[in-house]
Formats: C-alpha cells, structure tokens, sequence
C-alpha cells in the first residue's frame, strides 16, 4: 500500500519536475504573474464600503410585568428597561403603584427588544422554546409574597410566563424576576435550576 | 553534473601537450558562503592526474605546469566535488571558491548546526523534531511550555497559548516558515494557528532582540521551520501515530519527502486529529473536544547560488469550549465559583457543540534567492495568509446554530531582505518589509467585537554583526517601522459620550444613528525599535550572552476597539482610541556552560515597559442580565524581574539530571502593584535514562511543580443578592493552589528493514491522578485541569 502511494507521489512530483524544466519562461511569467497579482491585490483592494450596522437581534431591554388583581381593579404595570443593552447607562425601573395587602393577581410577563423597529416581541420566543426557558420570582429584603406558576412548558413542567401572585401583609422589599436559558427541568427553585441568566430584573415593591 | 564534468576533464586531458612546463599554480580554496578556508581540499589536474592538497591555511601550490588551459577537480569531504578551468600564463594565483553544500544542507550534520542561530547575543532555546514529537498530539503552546522562561496562558485544555517571561498575545511573534503569522493572535484565548507536525525545528528566543522578523516582539520571538531537505537523489517518509486515552483520541500524522542532486525538492504532510471530551481527574469535561485537519505542501529548486520555493499550508481546527464556563452574568459566576465541580456535565461524547471555536488558516509563500560570492544573498518573498475565526456561543431563537462572530483576516506581505559580508568580520542584514491586512467581520447579529479596518505596515531594518575576535562577537541593529489602520466602527452612543470621544474625535464621526454612531477612524503609528548584545566566548565551555533590546508595539485592534461582551470570559471588555504605542526596554544576560557531561544557563533579565497595555476589572455594570464586571484597557509603567535555569548533569552511564526553574514577578509600577496573569514560579526535574546500545531505549519521569502564585492585584467585586438583600464578594482573583505532576515518558527503535525504523513510545502525564487549577487557565473557576492520561505513540521512518 504504501509503495503505491510513493510510486504515485513520485511520479506526479517528476512531471511537475519536468514541466517546469521545459517551461522556464512559463514558469517566470508565472511567478511574476502571481507576484503582480498579489500586488495588485494589496494596491487596489481598499474599499470604501461603510459595513453593515449589526442589529443585535437576541437583545432583551426590556422586561414588562402586568399585574391584574383577580376581583377586577387597575392592573399594576411593572417595567425594566435597559435600551443600550451592556452599553454603561443604567437600565431605567418602573412600578406603576402598590400592591395591596390579601390581593391575589394574575401576572404576565412580556420581553422585547425595543432596539428593533417595530420592538421583537420576545414572548413568542421563550414560548417556542419553552422547553429550554424557566421564570422565577424571588422576593427578597421581607416582602411578604407568595407565587405560583399558573402555565406549563410542552413537558407540564413550570414555565412562567403567567403567573399568580399573592401579596401578604403590609411590608416592602424586593421583587426579582429571572429567565434561565436550558435550565434543568423539573426543578425545585433558582438553587438547583443551573442553566444560564437571560434576565435578572429586580424591582423595589410595596404592599399596603 | 558530475557527468558533465567528468566529461569535460576526458577531453582536456587529450589536449594536454608538454609544451614549456616550469609554472607553479598557486592560491586557496575557501568557501563560497563565509570566505573560511579549506583545509584539506584535494586538488586533481585533469590530464597530468597532479594531486595535491591545501595545508592548514588552506592553500595549495601545484608545480610544472606549462602555459596551457587545465582543468582542476577540487573536492572536499565537506563539500560537492566542482570542477574549474584555468588559464595559465606564467606563474599564476587562482582561488578557487567551493559550495560548502553537505554541512550545510544535509540532514545528517557531521560538524555544525543544521538550523542556523536567529541571534548570536542572546540565548536561545531549540526544540528538535524528536522533541516536537512527543507532543504530535498536542498543540504548539504544550511543547513550548516544556521550555524554561515559557508557560501558557489556557482556555481549557486545548486553546493553548504561548507566555514568554510573562508576556503573551501580540507581544508575542510566531514566524511560521518564514512567515509572520497573523493568525488574530491579539486574543487571550486565541491560540496560535500552527500545525505542530509540520514544525522541523522549533526556536524560541526570549526577547525582542531578532529585528528582521518585527520591531514590535515586547515579549518574544517564536521560529518554527520545516524540515531542511538533503541536496541528494533521495526519497524518505514518516509516519507517527498516537493514541490516547483521555479524551479518548487519535492523532495521525504522515509526511513524504522527496529529493534530488539537482536541488529540486518536494515535501507534503499532513495530520488528522480528533479527540472528543477530555476528562479532570473526577469527571468529564464537557464539550471540550477537538476535531484538527491540516496540510502542508512545499515545492522547491535549491542550488547553493539561488532557489526558489513554493510552500502552502491549510489549517483548520474545531475546538470545543467547556460547556459550564457560558454564563449570564455575576450571579451566574458566584454559582459556578462556589461549586467545585462544573454546573454542566454530561456523557462523553466527540460532538463539539456550542460554545466553540473553529477557525481556518491558509498560508501560501514564494521565496526566491540569489547568492553571490564575495557579496552576498538577496532574498525576495510574497506571502499571502487568509484567517477566518468563527466563534460560537449560545443562541436563541433563528440565530441558533449561527456563529456570533465572524472575522476574516487577510494578510499580504512583501519581504525583501540582503545578507552580506562588508569584511571579513563584518556582516550585515538589511531588509524592508511592506505589509497591507484587511479585518472584514459579516453582520452576526451581535456587535463587531473587532471592527473591519485596512492596515498598512512598513518596515525597515539594518542588523550590523561583527567578529571582533575569537572572544567577542557584537552585534547592533535598528527598525523602523510605520503602520495605518483605516477602521469603520460602529460605537455605542452611550459609550462613545461616556468616553468623552464625542468631545474629543467629532471629525471621525460619519452618521449618527438612534443610539449607535458610526466613526471612521484613522490611526498612524511610527515604532522604533533596536538592539545592542554581544557574544563572549571564554572557552569551549563558557559563554556569556548580553543583550540589549528596545521594542516598539502598536496597540493592537482589541485592545483600541474592544466593546462588549465577552461571553468566554463572562465581562464586559472596553478598549480605548487613545492608546499610543508600548515601548519595552530589556537588558537580558545568559551564562552559559555547554559540555556533554555538565552543562547548564542562568539567564536572568529585566524588563521595563512604558505605557504597557493591560487589562482589567474596573466596576460593574448592571444590566437586564443582571451585573457583569466591566474591564477597561489602561496604560500603564510595567516591571517584569525574572531568571530561568536550566541544569543537565550525566550522574551514571546513561543516567542524566535534567532540570529547570523558571521565576517572574512583574509589577505595575504606576500604582504600585502586582500585575495580573504573571506565571507562577515553577520547577521541572527529570531523570531520563537512555542507551543508544539497546535498541535507543529512552525512559524518561519528570516532576512538574507550579508554585502558587502569591501576588496578583485584587479584582474581587459585589455583587447584590436579592433573595437576601445582601451583597456578595465575587472572587475572581484569588489564584489556586500549588499543584505537583507526575509524567512519565518512553520509546523505543526497532529496525524494521535497512532503510525504515519503528519507533514505539509510551507516555503518561499526570501519572497520579492529581487534581488540581492552573491560575493562567481562563476557565479555573469552572473546572478542574486534566486527569491522567495513557497515550501510545507508533513511528514508522522510511
């Protein structure tokens, strides 16, 4: 086997050989050719195309809470918005009101990018994917709330885009909403959730 | 040829008549290349069949000649046999010049090195394709990491790049056959472009002292050659095969050489490497397989007087990325810190998923060069190099499965370069250079990390040597070398404010967007470098190196245009316009004792650099993400002491000691405080037994220890917990423990017929199994470094 590849590699390599005996001044102008080529190449080749401006379609800047109070009433609108993504200003934080105490609400969560024009709906997204997104709430600094996932991925496992929120005795503190990307599923919380943070929005609530 | 002549000496000597035959031919036989003389040439006149040879001063005299044409065959062990034809009218002085062909070109060296120096003023380390193979399966950083003064900075286990005396990336020049690569090597977990198997020969130089390859080598100079190809009729191959057990690999590599006496040459090669996870001492480390294809093909005429060459070489590699080191974010890093094992991981597979990398080099090179006697060399080259890194992360939604970025790299280079002997004693290289590189990046989806940009690089140099003695050997040489860069970059109306560039460069602003500005920046750079050494050479034994260098660097792309999110590292990188170029200034001093038995280097140095570019944590920066730590290029004055030993001592027949010891420390000097990324002190002990008798036997165990490294500046940042209210220290920066390794390393020779020998190697690296984290690793926080590792290595020469 390996004489025959030899023999190959031998031959090819004296026609090579001989060609370029029997062509020297091919083979100048040849080389020559290639030289101006590149050359030229170096020469000529600056273009004055401004590139393409690179939209950054998986950007989140936004994320929008509304809570509906289940007896009917205003609905609270929660926002987190961050429009130069990991650009150095701060990302701006709304809460339209205050929970009241003993109120039971139904939340959704919208995401979007509002870089876009018309702002990409990221919802949609998540949802599509809903195997490999997960919601969590965590409240923090003793704000006295309770939630519970009111939607479920195509498994029945928690996705948590809809969601229930119970607020409890009057009290102030935080309010955390986080997506994981591939999280593992099913889980008991953010402890043994893993996965990486797409979002992690905190927002300052009170209930009165 | 030697028929022609042969031919030639045939028909003279018929016309050889005796005519008045009283003339003495007299004169010398040196060599073509240097001038030296021959001593021992033999001397043969065509016809009268007079033999004589030159004495120690290579000179001849040949008596009772007549006024005739003679011909003369001189021959010389060293040399190929040349014939000449003289005129004799009288007494006649001839000197006869010969090609000093075997010694230099041949494969097998009876007296001398095969690969000439890159410097005579400084020490300079070599690694042999003997030792190159033991690493077939590695990479080019994992066997210069076996030289004292050099370690690497890791991504893993498979991105390894090259350190020298603490100074890595662009600071850090590779000269791949010739050519300078430009393989993007501003990147931290960029590593470097070449095939190790294409390598012959393997040189390191520790220091910017080497001026016709680039002014602007603050830390180093790397030369890797192909293997030099015999001016005979022959035709030889290679065929080395490793298999290994962690990461469960095969390397194959194979290589053919063909050669003729007329000096064309041809030579291909080519390796095929796939490794699927490798594996920590405890668990399997996800998603870091490696799946390297490349070949090589060279083609050239080499005759002493002028040769042309044609060499390309492909390189393509897909590098998986530890899976658990993705992360979004600070919160998401206190939770990869805090576990000791990786957030992620899975079954073994080969499958490289995302994060990884694959990147694709091609080289092409024409070289062309013509000697004269008495003169010198002009050589003239064009190469041209294609980079194309893609780098991909995970995605969402359509992008999925898209590579975030994007770059292609286009280098074209023009070298034009004279080597001659001004005196006896004096040569000199003189050289320019003319370089134009485009950097074009396709729209990903996601923010350029580097911009497109035009480069135009020229350069000139002028390397004065002079013998002064037999003792003292200078040597000084100056470059100056000017670069452009033409860029188009899209900034971050927020960042570009927030920097103040809006005040500062409003004329390099083209359009304004909603919340982006696009700026077209022109930047001029004009670097002197230089250097200054001598060579003493007391004795046989003893030589002292010193040298003094100047070198010059531009800031590279990354570190003037950085801004974003480096998902690798999980931060936020922030480069600055700014930046003028970094000057280092080191004096290094090499003692060296060179003796079979007993020999050893100390080679201690200093090193101060003024505005050297650095990167580092300065706040956090919160997002919808959650907080990430943001790291800003600055400027700074730098330090770096440091000292290799390296010792050999033979202690029983057979039997040697071998041993290095490798110490850094280097100091930001503006704020008064270690700097980051510094190699930890280390120290290599091996004890190898070898016997030539029996069969080449070679068994070799050597100690590896990396002492901790005990000063790094403090990076550590908070980072606010909402489930506690409370804030949390993110420890980044506390370096992990001192770690002991074990190798063991062996081989064999078999012959297998006359012209083909079989070598069986067997090796084990980290033979205890031990666990531990390098502090240069980027990914020590997430995993542990590799486990044990069985690999045999199967050669066939033929």
């Amino acid at each position: 086997m390996q004489m025959i590849w030899v023999e190959i590699f031998q031959s090819i390599l004296k026609s090579i050989i001989n060609f370029l005996n029997k062509n020297k001044m091919k083979q100048i102008k040849f080389l020559s050719t290639v030289l101006l080529a590149g050359l030229l190449l170096t020469a000529c080749s600056k273009d004055n195309d401004t590139p393409e401006q690179a939209h950054e379609e998986e950007l989140i800047t936004t994320l929008k809470v509304t809570l509906t109070p289940s007896g009917g009433g205003t609905a609270i609108l929660m926002e987190y918005k961050d429009l130069d993504g990991e650009g150095s200003d701060t990302p701006v934080v709304s809460v339209s009101n205050n929970l009241a105490a003993g109120v039971t609400y139904d939340g959704v969560i919208e995401v979007s990018n509002e870089t876009e024009d018309p702002a990409e709906d990221i919802t949609e997204e998540v949802k599509e994917e809903n195997l490999e997104h997960q919601f969590f709430y965590t409240s923090g600094g003793g704000l006295d709330v309770t939630t519970s996932y009111s939607d479920s991925d195509d498994d029945g496992n928690d996705l948590g885009i809809e969601f229930t929120l119970t607020a409890g005795a009057a009290s102030s503190g935080t309010l955390t909403f986080t997506l994981r990307h591939e999280p593992t599923k099913p889980n008991t919380g953010l402890s043994d959730a893993g996965g990486e943070t797409d979002i992690a929005a905190t927002f300052d609530v009170t209930i009165e | 040829m030697r028929l022609y002549s042969f031919l030639i000496l045939l028909l003279c000597s018929i016309t050889a008549v005796s005519q008045d035959c009283n003339n003495t031919l007299s004169g010398t036989v040196t060599d073509f290349h240097d001038g030296s003389l021959m001593v021992e040439a033999t001397l043969i006149v065509a016809g009268t069949e007079q033999a004589v040879q030159t004495d120690s001063n290579g000179k001849f005299t040949i008596q009772n000649l007549c006024n005739d044409t003679y011909h003369i065959q001189v021959s010389h062990p060293y040399c190929l046999t040349k014939g000449f034809t003289v005129k004799l009218s009288g007494d006649t002085t001839k000197n006869f010049l010969l090609e000093h062909h075997l010694e230099e070109l041949n494969q097998i060296i009876i007296d001398g090195k095969a690969y000439s120096d890159k410097t005579n003023t400084m020490l300079q380390n070599n690694l042999s394709k003997e030792a190159l193979e033991r690493f077939g399966s590695g990479s080019l950083g994992d066997a210069l990491n076996s030289l004292s003064g050099v370690s690497s900075l890791n991504t893993g286990n498979t991105v390894v790049k090259p350190l020298i005396h603490g100074l890595h990336s662009s600071r850090v020049v590779i000269i791949n056959n010739g050519v300078r690569m430009e393989d993007q090597e501003w990147g931290a977990e960029h590593a470097p472009n070449v095939a190790i198997n294409s390598i012959g020969n393997l040189s390191l130089i520790k220091g910017a002292g080497v001026l016709q390859y680039g002014g602007d080598a603050v830390g180093g100079v790397i030369v890797a050659e192909a293997a030099k190809v015999p001016i005979k009729d022959s035709l030889y191959g290679k065929t080395l095969q490793t298999l290994s057990t962690n990461g469960r690999g095969i390397s194959l590599n194979t290589e053919l050489t063909k050669s003729y006496l007329n000096g064309w040459h041809a030579n291909i090669q080519g390796t095929m490497k796939r490794f699927g996870d490798f594996e920590a001492p405890n668990y399997i480390l996800s998603n870091t397989g490696v799946f390297e294809r490349n070949f090589t093909i060279d083609i050239g005429l080499k005759q002493f007087e002028y040769g042309i060459e044609g060499y390309y070489s492909f390189y393509k590699n897909e590098i998986g990325i530890l899976r658990a080191s993705h992360l979004g974010g600070a919160r998401d890093l206190i939770r990869a810190i805090s576990n000791p094992k990786p957030l992620i991981i899975n079954d073994f597979t080969y499958q490289i998923k995302t994060p990884k990398q694959d990147l694709t080099h091609h080289l092409a090179r024409v070289k062309g060069f013509k000697r004269w006697g008495g003169f010198g060399k002009l050589s003239l080259q064009y190469d041209f190099q294609r980079n194309n890194r893609l780098e991909f992360d995970i995605r969402r939604g359509d992008d999925r499965g898209d590579a975030s970025l994007d770059l292609e790299l286009d280098t074209h280079t023009l070298l034009l370069d004279l080597d001659t002997h001004l005196t006896k004693h004096v040569d000199l290289k003189t050289g320019i250079m003319g370089r134009y590189q485009s950097n074009f990046a396709p729209n990903t989806g996601i923010r350029r990390l580097i911009p497109n940009y035009d480069k135009y690089d020229l350069g000139i140099y002028t390397i004065a040597e002079y013998q002064l003695n037999d003792h003292w050997f200078l040597e000084a040489g100056v470059r100056f070398d000017h670069t452009q860069m033409d860029v188009y970059k899209y900034y971050r109306t927020s960042f570009w404010e927030s920097r103040n560039y809006n005040q500062l460069f409003p004329e390099i602003v083209d359009e304004e967007l909603n919340n982006q500005v696009l700026t077209s920046p022109e930047l001029n750079f004009n670097n002197f470098s230089s250097t200054l050494g001598a060579k003493v050479v007391f004795n046989e034994e003893y030589k002292l190196f010193i040298n003094y260098s100047l070198a010059s660097r531009a800031p590279n792309p990354s570190e003037l245009f950085s801004e974003g999110l480096h998902h690798s590292a999980s931060r936020i990188e922030l480069g600055d316009l700014r930046f003028g170029s970094e000057v280092g200034q080191k004096i290094s001093l090499a003692f060296q004792k060179e003796n079979a038995l007993f020999g050893y280097s100390i080679n201690p140095y200093i090193h101060s650099i003024s505005d050297f570019i650095l990167i580092e944590p300065t706040k956090v920066e919160q997002t919808i993400r959650g907080y990430f730590q943001v790291w800003e290029y600055r400027q700074t004055n730098a330090q770096l002491l440091g000292m290799d030993i390296d010792a050999s001592y033979v202690f029983a027949a057979n039997f040697r000691y071998n041993h290095q010891f490798s110490l850094v420390k280097g100091y930001d000097q503006t704020r008064d405080e270690p700097l980051i990324s510094m190699p930890p002190v280390n120290t290599k002990n091996e004890i190898v037994y070898q016997n030539t008798a029996f069969n080449n036997i070679r068994l070799a165990l050597q100690s590896e220890y990396s002492f901790r490294q005990n000063e790094y500046p403090d990076t550590n940042f908070e980072v606010f917990i909402p489930e506690t209210g409370t804030s949390e220290t993110v420890d980044v920066s506390t370096p992990p423990d001192a770690f002991h390794l074990l190798n063991f390393n062996s081989s064999i020779d078999f012959k297998v017929t006359n012209e083909s020998t079989l070598t069986i190697g067997f090796t084990v690296t980290n033979l205890l199994n031990t666990s531990y984290r390098n502090y240069l690793n980027r990914l020590r926080y997430y995993a542990d470094d590799l486990g044990r590792n069985f690999s045999i290595n199967l050669k066939i020469n033929y």
